[in-house]
């Protein structure tokens, strides 16, 4: 449903929405800072895991730290506050402005969290 | 089905009884043993959830009974309840429906088959606990479907019959069964009642599309939604209601072949060849039915169509069935305040498309708020303002003491 | 109820997905992630309308991994109570899964407010569920309006700080006391300060038969005026300032879970915070309304340590 707008005759009755479907959707694009994470200083207390709001610390086997998934990202910063070795930084957006693509192509987010922080 | 009666076994067989319009919707709920009922007393209704709360404590039905603390719980209860997958009942009356208000829209969009016994009294204020139809009138636009009962046998085979259409999956769409409260709910009279065995065959089970309970397929139910896709999303609900009158005459059709009783959107009772009717609802049809059988003994073509369906409303219906008559005259329970009431303005609407056949005049009154009673008299008294061709631009008050003898408006002649 | 292990926890999926449209630092998903974290069985959850139920079901996406309904603003008690009755209607008839758990949610406007009614009959019925406040202690949904659960002082769009008002008036009521006040078996008050402390308290809420509630106090960075990042810092000076205490009440007995060790001044945890701005502007600190404040959380203090348990 992401792409073309569907008909009324395709819609799910009910007001039915499909569980989880919004991970399709790319609130990283309303990043203005943006966390980069030391996995050299990093010793995977979970802290930033237990306490991301966007839940984009991503973990693999025994729960390791392994990075930051920068679809979801919204760059809160709140990762950087709770980690008690400093493994991770916030640097803003725009140093990254030279990259390629900035979206990854996800569903947008609409523009209305860009606004926080900047109010 | 009927002719089988002989070789029906002693649980098979259809039992006739002394009860009342209350009585028969809560007979009803026994038999279809819904999965939750959640209600919450106020007169007229209460008697429902009482003689409900009666079977429960007694292990006559499986069900959930939630006492709640308001009827907006209670109806929210029962949303909750009915997108889990579950068959909901319950009932109310009056403020109680006014409280329900902002839920309704919610269960209709839903998809919630919910069914309801609602049992019409006057919304407050005044205070006043006897019936006009002001309380279920505005809700009229809420989606749900209205089905107005002149009599307590058609009220329990309504709310057997509610249960399919509002669960039927072209339908998808809650029911409110309606009665006259104290009238109906509350006046004794013979009913048949099916054995609880065809009753439980008739409805079936229901089967959700999107049970919220299904916790390996989860949806979510109550989204946010932008002008980008709401639009859409309310024509797919309005669809359920277009297919009712469908879905209704198949299963008004089955329930029939096991009753004999059969039910169509609109009662029309010697309207064929009438040149003057009176169109009306729920229990006050009888009073009309009589007059125009007394009427046509004195030579006059009386007629009365009894509007049983209000939502969806059978245009159609009423616009063929008054095509053509010398006059019609619309009685309403409610009134609409600086407007035209509802049945009023719904059967002029329908009338509108086919005046290139020749225009039907159709004047407007208002009766029996509050609980006051309309007399054969009253009835005689506007068939003859119709044979007078007198048509109040207005509504005219029916019973009512005035000083200037009971029209509104600046033609009515105040006689009626 | 069991330690928690963070550790075995990060291989579990979570009823909230990635993808939701919540402010960038908001504390409602954590504090809903959180609590979700300890459950082992399967979830049905039920929002009141709210900034986290509208953020989480922008159409046509849906951040729910479990069923999620919502109904309106002031229902979520009654709600959920019609699910849990079907549940248990068609559990019987072994149509759906019978471990499945109930988790209703509201800010505090849908639950000191406007749901109060709804939750309060809810918890009176007994239904098995747990209700979940996410308190950000104001209406931020629709732009930082004061609620029953705006503490006093703060200054918001309905109780602005002017030339003659400091801010809101009155006194937060203390719902958590209202909800034990029912004498349901638990009920609980928590905050961000210590994510093991919420989790295991919510499991706790979920694991124990009939209803239960919490009451978890959540920055609202936009509108506490406060740095997205300091949200654990500011729920650790609510903690640590006795602010909000933090405490369950299991069985009619309170246990505070948390004492500071040294307690900082309250004064500490409304200086973080642009909400309080005007009691420290332009040099003038309205001492007088900081001493009430630290006189609000000394009395809720003391009333709350005298009722607890002798162990």
């Amino acid at each position: 449903m992401s792409g073309g707008a569907p008909c009324w005759q395709d819609i799910l009755p009910g007001t039915v929405t499909l569980g989880e479907s919004s991970r399709v959707v790319e609130t990283g694009l309303w990043r203005s800072l943006r966390p980069i994470l030391d996995v050299e200083k990093c010793v995977s207390c979970l802290k930033c895991w237990v306490q991301c709001p966007d839940m984009s610390i991503q973990t693999g086997e025994g729960g390791a730290v392994q990075g930051i998934d920068m679809f979801f990202c919204k760059g809160c910063g709140i990762c950087a506050a709770v980690c008690p070795t400093g493994a991770i930084s916030i640097r803003p957006e725009s140093d990254f402005q030279d990259e390629a693509d900035a979206s990854s192509g996800g569903a947008s987010p609409g523009k209305v969290g860009e606004l926080v922080g900047q109010l | 089905m009927a002719s089988s009666n002989a070789v029906l076994s002693e649980n098979k067989r259809p039992r006739g009884e002394m009860t009342s319009g209350n009585m028969a919707f809560a007979e009803a709920m026994r038999q279809i043993n819904p999965d939750v009922v959640a209600a919450y007393p106020i007169t007229p209704s209460t008697e429902i959830p009482m003689k409900f709360a009666e079977f429960v404590a007694d292990g006559l039905v499986d069900t959930e009974y939630i006492t709640v603390e308001s009827e907006h719980s209670a109806i929210t209860a029962c949303v909750g309840a009915s997108v889990s997958g579950a068959r909901v009942m319950t009932a109310s009356s009056a403020n109680g429906v006014g409280l329900m208000h902002e839920i309704f829209p919610i269960a209709a969009a839903f998809r919630a088959p919910i069914v309801f016994g609602l049992v019409n009294r006057t919304l407050g204020a005044p205070i006043n606990i006897n019936c006009d139809h002001s309380d279920s009138m505005p809700e009229r636009d809420s989606g749900w479907i209205q089905i107005y009962c002149e009599d307590a046998q058609e009220v329990y085979d309504s709310a057997l019959l509610a249960i399919r259409l509002a669960e039927h999956r072209d339908v998808l769409t809650p029911v409110f069964v309606c009665q006259d409260g104290f009238i109906t709910s509350h006046c004794y009279e013979a009913v048949e009642f099916l054995s609880d065995e065809d009753v439980r065959e008739f409805v079936g089970t229901r089967e959700a599309r999107y049970p919220l309970l299904d916790v390996d397929n989860p949806v979510s139910y109550g989204s946010f939604v932008t002008s980008e896709y709401y639009f859409e999303i309310k024509r797919n609900q309005i669809e359920g209601m277009n297919n009712v009158m469908r879905v209704y005459g198949d299963i008004s059709n089955e329930l029939a072949s096991l009753t004999g009783r059969e039910y169509q959107p609109l009662d029309c009772y010697r309207t064929d060849d009438a040149d003057y009717v009176i169109v009306i609802m729920s229990s006050a049809a009888g009073v009309v039915k009589d007059v125009a059988d007394e009427l046509r003994a004195g030579g006059v073509k009386a007629g009365c169509v009894r509007v049983r369906m209000f939502r969806p409303f059978p245009a159609k219906e009423i616009s063929s069935a008054l095509s053509g008559k010398k006059g019609v005259a619309v009685l309403d329970r409610s009134a609409s305040p600086g407007g035209v009431s509802p049945l009023a303005a719904e059967v002029r609407s329908a009338l509108y498309m086919s005046c290139r056949y020749g225009f039907v005049p159709v004047s407007e009154f208002i009766y029996g708020l509050g609980g006051r009673d309309l007399f054969p008299s009253d009835v005689e008294r506007v068939f003859k303002g119709l044979m007078a061709e007198d048509y109040s631009s207005g509504a005219s008050y029916i019973g009512l003491r005035d000083k200037n003898g009971g029209a509104e408006g600046g033609d009515g002649d105040g006689s009626r | 109820m069991g330690v928690v292990n963070v550790r075995e926890l990060t291989g579990k999926s979570n009823p909230l997905a990635e993808g939701h449209r919540m402010c960038p630092g908001c504390g409602a998903p954590t504090a809903l992630r959180q609590a979700f974290m300890g459950m082992d069985s399967p979830v049905v959850v039920v929002g009141a309308t709210g900034c986290l139920e509208v953020s989480t079901t922008v159409y046509p996406y849906s951040s729910w991994r479990a069923p999620f309904l919502h109904v309106a603003f002031e229902n979520a008690g009654a709600a959920v109570s019609g699910v849990v009755a079907a549940h248990r209607a068609m559990s019987r008839k072994k149509l759906f899964r019978e471990e499945i758990k109930f988790v209703a949610f509201g800010g505090d406007g849908g639950t000191y407010d406007i749901g109060f009614q709804s939750l309060s009959g809810a918890l009176e019925r007994g239904h098995d569920f747990t209700y979940i406040c996410y308190n950000n202690q104001g209406y931020m949904n629709t732009g930082a309006q004061r609620s029953g659960a705006t503490p006093r002082s703060a200054n918001t769009t309905t109780s602005p700080a002017g030339i003659l008002a400091p801010g809101k008036l009155q006194r937060a009521k203390n719902l958590t006391e209202i909800a034990a006040a029912h004498n349901i078996p638990y009920v609980a008050q928590t905050t961000l300060h210590d994510p093991l402390d919420l989790i295991r308290k919510v499991r706790r809420a979920v694991e124990t038969p009939g209803p239960a509630f919490v009451n978890i106090l959540v920055p609202c960075a936009l509108f506490w005026k406060i740095n997205p990042a300091d949200q654990v810092k500011i729920c650790r000076l609510a903690a640590d300032s006795k602010f909000w205490p933090i405490y369950e009440v299991v069985n009619g007995e309170r246990v505070v879970s948390y004492t500071p060790k040294k307690p900082v001044p309250v004064e500490d945890f409304l200086r973080a915070q642009g909400r309080y701005a005007h009691l420290f502007a332009g040099g003038g600190v309205r001492r007088d309304l900081i001493d009430q404040a630290q006189a609000d959380v000394d009395a809720e203090w003391e009333n709350l340590t005298q009722n607890r348990r002798s162990s």
